[in-house]
This record gives structure tokens, C-alpha cells and sequence, in this order.
């Protein structure tokens, strides 16, 4: 017994450091994103709330049709999130502002280093080179520790499927234009030029070029460049970014380093615990062996 | 059933009758009664209308859930998405069924024997503990058939849920084992139990890792969401700690509750040695508790120190805390403490019962009620997901009396009439290390849990 448990310990011991190696190499949290990647600079100042994105996004992604038409300008009374059958929502802020509401659109925000990916017990979420965080379906069990994870609550579940319900996102139109180098749809529909693609290095240049030839226009602060690890789709405006809708809170940490903790805990449990409780087990034994309790059979299987 | 003993009916707690027949298994599954006598008592048995009714409304609802989905069943929310199954059942149920491998180190590990009149039933309390957190869970999840594939299909190892599935799939396996020791007696498998009970110590210290872990990732899993649990629930460097430690008193008290409950109900189950025994074991049990809940209730208010967040006391979730805080875990610990100097039994039994409480409040907060506190609107369960939730909880209490009723789990079964018609030699190589040297430990009872 005693020598089956000390070869135990060993093992899980010796398995777990290796372990515990990969999961601190995932948890790295200095990732700045792959050099190629792609995103979206998004300047809410030029934005008008035409919802031609949504439009754009339901025929690329080939979603149900709406409650209501892409024209329909009553949605804006009360903010909305996407979901399963809507990866893009654009939401009105500063409604009695005197210098007009402030419009932003919402769709996933292609973290570089996802908290949704990390999360996710089946690996179904990928980072691709080209900055999209796509996902598996065909594994996804549904426990939907990604929308719990998620900053940005963007993930939906498709609640009312009975047979398959997945996860549902943006993936930044990744199988049918990012592939080819095109941008996403969301992007090309844009009449008023607000979404403007390209490699995310260049556009973040971009947004704080044009905060410095406009200082009046733009408040100075780029969205996305450092929050949660830095995202591939960032934000200009007009005013501080918690007026319109934004977490302001976040850290620049990415998600993990706050598990880090924990799972750099796990080896050590699975290492020292055996070997200490095994041991105390014995030591206690030794004690009491001259002792016999009510049954008198014989303690021969532990020594 | 007490009237049946009354009128000179034999409890089934050996193989054999009373003129010694053996008993078949249909007979102890019938707890020695005839199919009509046992009908007879199932139906004066008053809890039992109640549990129909809750079946009668709640099991054509929870299996609509399979027929209709989620968004007909439960909220369907994306901003709440665990709801009750989870928030209720999963994180609430796991640290109460944290007894298994408390009671299982004190008694195998620290050779604490005292306590192994309740080992069996605290071991039982893991077991169903867990699996009907499963049985939550899989109502829960979008494809329940898919929960092997993080063992099988795709890994994803730097997930804490990847974590939580493979030790809770691993140490329900490792309690069933545990528990399969009373079985394997009723049963009358005596090799089984044998073999089992060899490898008791390996499963119980791989029960103490598996426990050590999960009951933490279930906390570390909401260190995904920092800005979504609210501050005073949530701690970067404390949460699996603060999950792991509340876990202790909340099995311990879990322990408590139930053997309270099954002295109250079961009188003609338990035996004069579960009997006798009780005060005493609920004394030490409470002991543990308060070494647990003064631990938890220290690195709770530290936490708030560590990250300065006295200010969110005062604000109405600042109250919400201080009563789960205080109802759930303060005034628990002074009522045990205080119990147990004055050996006020029914003040220790309220101050486990208030633990309890405290310890799925505190899950349900951290899950559900302040999860999401900087978004406008809460989110109030549908009916659906309530009954579901209740009914599921209904089948947890058919399932554990349906055991206690008959497994050697309040009482020993009696082997000696076996051994001597069979042959010596089954019982020469020692049914296990528990029974065999009784030792008179009380100096360190508080400690055995926290050391």
C-alpha cells in the first residue's frame, strides 16, 4: 500500500508539472496578437445608426429574419446585445446630447488573447493569424462558460434549438471573405465610411492620427488598443467611452492572468498532497498499532 | 413502517430472516415486507403525497426540456447564462457533499475511528451530492450527450472547466467505490468488498486532491468574470479559496442535517450504535465546522481588506452581504461554538442548518443574484426552471431515503450468521483497517479538516 502510493504521488506529480508547464505556456498573458492580424477601426463619430451593418450581417451570415425591418429605428429605445440571430447590434447613446446621439455598433470584438477561447473546456475556439476568433460547433457542449467569461458579453446561445443548440458570434466573416483577404461585409456596406479594415498595427497609427489632427472631434483614447490583452476591432469617439456603452473598467490584462492563480496552484496540489497525506496516514498508524478496537482481525495489509 | 415493527415485523439488516432463510434481493429491496405490505406503508407515509405532487407537475416539465429546449424550459437569458440547474444545483450542491472526503480522511487517513458510525452516510452524502450536481448540469447543458467530449473528442486543458469535468467525473467514479463497500454487504459480494477496501487508502487521498481542486475551480471559474461578480463576492487571488474553505463546514453541516433528519425519520432504520453515537460524532463534526467557518469568515474579511473594498459595504448589495455573512456564517459559528461547550444539541443542529443556508446562498449570490450587478435589470427564474430545479431535488431526497431505507449505511449488517454456515476463510483476510483498531482520539477532533 505504502509503496503503491509513493509511486502514485510520483506519477501524478511528474504528470501534472508537465501540465502545468503547457498551461502557464497557454496563460501567458504578454500575446500582443499574431503580427498579421487583422480588425477594424471603428469611429463612432461617423457613425449614423443606419443599421446597414445588421443588414449586411444577417445576409452574410445567412440569420433569421429580424422582428422588425433593418429601417426600423424604435430599436434604439432601449439598448440591445447580440445574440444568436443577430451577431451585430448598433445602440443609441447621448440621446439629448446637444451635439446629437452618439451611435455604436456591437459585435464581437476579436480579442487577442480571448477569454472565451480560454475557457472553453473542448477547445472549440480558435485564434486565426488573421486576427478572427472562429469557433467549432461540432464540439460545443453547451455548457456556455464563454458567455460567462466573455468581457464584452458578446457570445449567444441558441436557446430554442432542441437538437443542436451552439454558441453564435461574429466571427468577422471569416469562412466566406476573410479567407480571401476581403473585408467583412458589416465593413464593406458602410456608407459612412465609420468601419475602415485593414491590419490592426496600421489602425491603430490610423485612430491616433486622427485624434491628433482633430483633438476636438475625438476624445483621446483608442478602445480596444490595450483593453483585456488588446482586441482586434477598436473604438473611436466623441466622449469618454463609459457615456456610450463601454466597460471602462476593464483591466489590460487579458481574462486569464486573473485564472493564472489558480491553475499554477493546480500542480502543486496534485504534487505535495499524496505524499503529505499518505505520510501523515502512516505516521498516525505508527502510533496506534499497538492498539486493537473492537474487531480483532488483523492489521497485516498495511504494513 | 414504525407501526409494521410494532406488529413484529423483522428489519432486514442481515441475509437471512429470522428463521434463518436468505433473504433474496427482492426481499430486501421490499425491506422484508410482502409487495402489498410495502405498498401499504409507501402509501400512509405523508411525505410521499407531497413528492407525488411535486413529480406530477415537475416530471412532464423537465422532460418537455428535451422535447422544447432550454428557451422553453429556463430563461433563456445570454447575459444569465447559468441559471438555477447551475447556479442552484451545481455550485450550491458540490460543497455540501464535500463530507465524502472529510469524513473519509478523518476516519482512514488521521485514524480518527470515532467517527466511523457516520463515515458511511457522509461518504453517501458525496456521492448523491455529486452525481445529482451532474443530473443539473446535464439538464443544463445544450447537448447533455456530449459531456464526454472534453475527455474524449477535444481537450481544451487551460480551461478551468476542463479541470472541474475531468476531477468531477474521476472522484464520482472514486465515490462510488467508497460507497460500493456498504453494497457489496447488502448485497452479499464479500470479495468485492475486500478489494475495495484494500485500495481505500489510495481513493481516499486521490478523493482529498480531486476535492482539494474542483471545489476550487468551481470558484476560480468565476475569476473569468471579474467585472461581472460583484466586488465583495469576487477576489482575484481568494476566490478558489474562499470556495474551497466555505466547502468544509458547508459538507460537515450538509453531515449534520441529514443524520438529524434521518434520526427524526428513520427511527426503525438507524441502530443502537448510530444511536448512541450521534451526539457525540455531531459535537466533533461541529467542531471542524467552526475551525471552517472561522477560517472562511477571516480570509473573507481579508479579502475586502487586500483589495480595499469597504466601501462597497455600504450599499444595498453591501446589506445583502453583510446578512449572508452574518445569517449564514457568523452567527452559525457562535451558535456552534456555544453548543457545543454547553453540549446544547439543538443549538449546534441550528447553527449547522444556518451554515447550510449560508453556503448555497452564498453559491446562489455568487452565481445568479449579483452576477451581472452593474447591469440594470435582474434576472428572475421562470416557473419552469423553478419546478425543474425542485423536482430534480425531489428525486435527490427519493433517491437517498430509497438507500438509507436499505443499504448498512445508519446500520451494521450483520455478517456473523454468514460466516459460520460458509467458510472461516472470508473473513480472515480483514475486511479493512477501519474496523480493525478502535482508537480513542480526542485531543485534535477540531483539526482533522483544516491541518
Amino acid at each position: 500500500m505504502k509503496r503503491r502510493n509513493f509511486l502514485k504521488a510520483c506519477l501524478i506529480g511528474g504528470t501534472t508539472v508537465a501540465l502545468g508547464k503547457t498551461n502557464k505556456g497557454w496563460a501567458s498573458g504578454s500575446f500582443e496578437g499574431y503580427p498579421e492580424a487583422m480588425g477594424v477601426l471603428v469611429d463612432t463619430t461617423r457613425c449614423v445608426g443606419c443599421r446597414s451593418c445588421e443588414a449586411a450581417c444577417n445576409k452574410e451570415q445567412s440569420l433569421p429574419e429580424p422582428d422588425t425591418s433593418f429601417d426600423d429605428k424604435s430599436v434604439f429605445e432601449e439598448p440591445r446585445r447580440p445574440t444568436a440571430k443577430a451577431y451585430t447590434v448598433v445602440n443609441e447613446y447621448e440621446k439629448k446630447s446637444p451635439g446629437g446621439p452618439v451611435y455604436r455598433k456591437m459585435q464581437c470584438n476579436h480579442c487577442n488573447e480571448p477569454a472565451c477561447l480560454t475557457s472553453c473546456f473542448v477547445n472549440a475556439y480558435t485564434k486565426t493569424k488573421e486576427g478572427a476568433v472562429i469557433y467549432n460547433s461540432k464540439v460545443c457542449v453547451g455548457c456556455r462558460n464563454c458567455m460567462i467569461a466573455c468581457p464584452f458579453n458578446v457570445p449567444g446561445y441558441d436557446y430554442d434549438s432542441v437538437t443542436n443548440p451552439v454558441i453564435k458570434k461574429c466571427i468577422l466573416c471569416y469562412d466566406t471573405r476573410l479567407k480571401v483577404g476581403k473585408p467583412p461585409a458589416c465593413v464593406e456596406i458602410c456608407p459612412q465610411e465609420a468601419l475602415t479594415f485593414g491590419h490592426r498595427a496600421d489602425l491603430i497609427k490610423l485612430a491616433h492620427e486622427r485624434i491628433r489632427a482633430n483633438p476636438d472631434r475625438y476624445y483621446d483614447h483608442v478602445y480596444g488598443e490595450k483593453e483585456v490583452g488588446g482586441t482586434s476591432w477598436l473604438y473611436l469617439s466623441r466622449t469618454e467611452f463609459d457615456k456610450i456603452g463601454f466597460d471602462t473598467t476593464l483591466n489590460n490584462e487579458p481574462i486569464i492572468s486573473n485564472v493564472k492563480d489558480f491553475l499554477g496552484m493546480v500542480p502543486m496540489v496534485l504534487s505535495i498532497w499524496p505524499a503529505l497525506f499518505s505520510g501523515i496516514h502512516l505516521l498516525s498508524k505508527h502510533d496506534t498499532q499497538q492498539e486493537h478496537g473492537h474487531d480483532t482481525e488483523s492489521t497485516q495489509e498495511d504494513r | 413502517m414504525k407501526k409494521m415493527i410494532q406488529h413484529g415485523l423483522a428489519v432486514v439488516d442481515s441475509p437471512y430472516t429470522e428463521s434463518g432463510e436468505k433473504r433474496s434481493v427482492m426481499n430486501k429491496l421490499l425491506l422484508g415486507l410482502t409487495p402489498s405490505q410495502y405498498l401499504l406503508q409507501a402509501f400512509r407515509n405523508p411525505f410521499n403525497w407531497i413528492l407525488a405532487a411535486i413529480f406530477a407537475v415537475g416530471l412532464p416539465i423537465l422532460i418537455g426540456r428535451f422535447f422544447f429546449g432550454l428557451s422553453w424550459a429556463t430563461s433563456g437569458s445570454c447575459d444569465y447564462p447559468w441559471g438555477l440547474f447551475l447556479g442552484f444545483g451545481l455550485f450550491a450542491m458540490v460543497p455540501l457533499s464535500s463530507s465524502g472526503f472529510q469524513l473519509g480522511t478523518a476516519c482512514e487517513i488521521f485514524g480518527r475511528h470515532d467517527l466511523e458510525p457516520i463515515e458511511r452516510l457522509a461518504l453517501l452524502n458525496g456521492l448523491l451530492g455529486y452525481f445529482f450536481a451532474v443530473v443539473y448540469l446535464l439538464v443544463d447543458l445544450g447537448q447533455p450527450w456530449r459531456l464526454p467530449y472534453p475527455m474524449v473528442v477535444s481537450f481544451g486543458p487551460a480551461a478551468v472547466l476542463f479541470l472541474v469535468a475531468w476531477h468531477v467525473a474521476t472522484y464520482l467514479s472514486v465515490q462510488v467505490l467508497e460507497v460500493s463497500t456498504s453494497f457489496f454487504e447488502w448485497i452479499g459480494f464479500p470479495a468485492g468488498k475486500q478489494a475495495v477496501r484494500r485500495i481505500t487508502l489510495g481513493l481516499t487521498v486521490s478523493g482529498i486532491i480531486l476535492s482539494t481542486l474542483h471545489q476550487g475551480a468551481l470558484g476560480a471559474l468565476f475569476t473569468y468574470a471579474p467585472g461581472k461578480v460583484h466586488p465583495l463576492w469576487y477576489s482575484s487571488s481568494f476566490q478558489w479559496l474562499h470556495f474551497f474553505v466555505s466547502s468544509l463546514p458547508g459538507g460537515l453541516c450538509m453531515v449534520i442535517t441529514v443524520s438529524t433528519i434521518a434520526a427524526k425519520t428513520m427511527t426503525w432504520r438507524r441502530d443502537g450504535r448510530f444511536q448512541q453515537s450521534l451526539d457525540r460524532i455531531t459535537i466533533s463534526l461541529a467542531k471542524g465546522a467552526c475551525m471552517g467557518l472561522a477560517t472562511y469568515i477571516t480570509i473573507k474579511l481579508i479579502a475586502i481588506a487586500h483589495d480595499n473594498k469597504w466601501s462597497y459595504i455600504d450599499s444595498g448589495w453591501g446589506q445583502w452581504f453583510l446578512l449572508e455573512i452574518i445569517l449564514g456564517f457568523m452567527l452559525p459559528l457562535v451558535l456552534m461554538t456555544y453548543g457545543v461547550h454547553t453540549r446544547k444539541m439543538p443549538v449546534v443542529r441550528m447553527g449547522a442548518f444556518m451554515t447550510v443556508f449560508g453556503v448555497v446562498l452564498n453559491r446562489v449570490n455568487t452565481a445568479i443574484i449579483t452576477f451581472n450587478w452593474k447591469l440594470p435589470e435582474r434576472e428572475i427564474p421562470p416557473w419552469r426552471e423553478v419546478v425543474i430545479s425542485l423536482t430534480i431535488f425531489a428525486i435527490y431526497i427519493v433517491v437517498y431515503r430509497f438507500i438509507l431505507y436499505r443499504l448498512p449505511i445508519l446500520y451494521k449488517w450483520k455478517m456473523q450468521e454468514e460466516v459460520v454456515p460458509a467458510t472461516e476463510a472470508v473473513r480472515a483476510p480483514a475486511p479493512g483497517r477501519r474496523e480493525t483498531n478502535q482508537v480513542p482520539v480526542a485531543s485534535y477532533s477540531g483539526m482533522t479538516k483544516l491541518d
